[in-house]
């Protein structure tokens, strides 16, 4: 149980990592969309034992909600407003990759020094979890255009989702659900703001919203 | 058997380039030349005259030489499946670093030696990728030295693979690609003088130089295509027959990924050409950490 939680976890470390490498909005879309598969698949391996109802439609409803849902809203947003590319982010693609590699390095390394259970000793919840907080602060405050900034806050959230896995027996269905529905109407919302921006600005780029228009 | 080893080194190297070509030929559905066409191509140089610059010392054909020779000690350090290496010794893995090194600078000082911008070009973009490929190489080498604890290449080498085999591969492939100048780093095809890396510098080489260099060149290939066989598969823990067989498939199967890949990318811009040599160097140093962190658990 734990190798293959491992080998997920590890999955979706690298598409962190991926994330911060790529330059198309669509490829970081896609990464995102993978990263919230792999996430969605880990209750069913983590309660391998004994798949209660409830763990099985959590599962569905974030692999339909973090795979599907959201980065077609994405996709949408990405469509109204006609951009492919980050051009010039605030943090380049190399040191922001660098930035991300050192983080999960010091991720890893801060999780052996917590005094966690023993049955969370071995897996990388806790250093994945932490690694993933960190991607999405790089990219929600290295990217310039708003949709990179979007998949950065996805990002964020799945790494806070990781933490919330160690707790998954404790957590009620109802308390699971609202967070996916919060997180959905965000990404709505998001999107909404999106659009806005485009017509008001004709770009996304944020740089552009320093500055107070009639 | 030392000369059985350099043998083999030396007359099955010139195999790989062909072996490329045919499959990037019949992905594109032509025939292509014959797979034995660098061999027909070093011989035709051999017989030739050189060409030299006036502005060249003698350093422009002797450092070629020096290069093949730094090469094939490189070589000679690695073992070569059952065979074995020619030498061993501890610390054998810094030793091969730093001849190839050795190589490239005198590649690189050859291509100097004519006083012409282009290869001078082409001599800045080889040396400031390898500043990269070479960060990759130690931290993949790294990784295979705390997996196994030994830095001797044929301790470290022979066992059977730890968790971040598919990370290191991966490194390694990319390293592969670029120190040998294939795509998506450098196109080997091209002539446009703008875009190339390695025939920039060997540019204005003729003669037997020139057949020294394209087989230096690609007994390096084979050197990197064992190398990432060995790191990958047990080599050690089977029979002789059986790994020369998985070392031969092994080398065969990364031969055909590297015309894959060129078949199937184009060369990237310079630009972004620091980016893919960033995250080799970070899949070598994610292996380095899972040998690490596993070593310890």
């Amino acid at each position: 149980m734990i190798p293959a939680l491992n080998l997920l976890i590890g999955l979706a470390m690298g598409l962190n990592l991926v994330a911060l490498g790529s330059s198309r909005l669509p490829s970081l879309i896609r990464t995102v969309a993978t990263q919230g598969i792999a996430l969605g698949l880990m209750p069913l391996i983590l309660e391998g034992s004994d798949l209660d109802w409830r763990i099985i439609l959590v599962a569905l409803a974030t692999v339909a909600g973090k795979g599907f849902v959201i980065p077609g809203l994405l996709k949408r947003a990405m469509r109204a407003a006609n951009i492919e590319r980050e051009i010039q982010p605030f943090i380049g693609l190399v040191p922001s990759l660098l930035l991300g590699a050192g983080g999960t390095i010091a991720a890893v390394a801060l999780a052996g020094a917590l005094p966690l259970l023993p049955e969370h000793a071995g897996s990388l919840l806790v250093p994945g979890a932490l690694a993933s907080v960190l991607t999405g602060f790089i990219l929600l405050i290295g990217r310039a255009k708003a949709i990179s900034q979007v998949c950065g806050y996805l990002i964020l959230e799945n790494g806070i989702y990781l933490f919330g896995l160690l707790l998954i027996k404790a957590t009620p269905l109802l308390v699971e659900a609202g967070v996916l529905l919060d997180l959905t109407v965000g990404v709505f919302v998001l999107g909404i703001i999106i659009d806005r921006i485009q017509r008001a600005f004709d770009s996304l780029d944020t740089r552009k919203l320093t500055a107070l228009h009639e | 058997m030392i000369v059985v080893r350099l043998f083999l080194w030396v007359v099955l190297a010139p195999l790989l380039p062909g072996l490329i070509n045919k499959v990037k030929a019949w992905v594109a559905g032509r025939q292509g030349p014959p797979v034995l066409q660098l061999y027909y191509d070093i011989i035709r140089l051999w017989q030739k005259g050189v060409v030299l610059s006036t502005l060249a010392s003698p350093a422009f054909v002797l450092a070629p030489a020096v290069a093949w020779v730094a090469i094939a000690g490189a070589a000679f350090l690695v073992p070569f499946g059952p065979a074995g290496a020619g030498l061993s010794f501890h610390g054998d893995v810094l030793l091969m670093i730093y001849l190839l090194a050795l190589a490239r600078f005198c590649t690189a000082w050859a291509a100097l030696e004519t006083g012409s911008a282009f290869e001078g070009m082409g001599a800045a973009r080889e040396v400031s990728y390898a500043v990269l490929a070479e960060a990759a190489m130690f931290a993949a080498m790294l990784s295979l030295a705390v997996q196994t604890g030994s830095v001797s290449l044929a301790a470290m080498l022979s066992p059977s693979p730890g968790a971040g085999t598919a990370l290191l591969a991966a490194g390694l492939f990319i390293v592969l690609l670029a120190e040998n100048c294939r795509v998506p780093f450098d196109d080997p095809n091209t002539h446009l003088e703008l875009t190339m890396i390695h025939e920039a510098m060997v540019l204005d080489h003729s003669g037997p130089p020139l057949a020294v260099i394209l087989h230096g060149a690609s007994m390096k290939l084979l050197l990197f295509a064992v190398l990432l066989t060995a790191a990958v598969l047990p080599l050690g823990s089977l029979q002789p027959l059986a790994a020369a067989g998985a070392l031969a498939g092994g080398v065969l199967v990364v031969t055909i990924g590297a015309g894959v890949a060129e078949s199937f990318l184009a060369r990237f811009s310079f630009r972004r050409v620091p980016l893919l040599l960033t995250m080799a160097f970070l899949l070598c140093l994610f292996s380095l950490l899972v040998a690490w962190k596993g070593g310890a658990a």
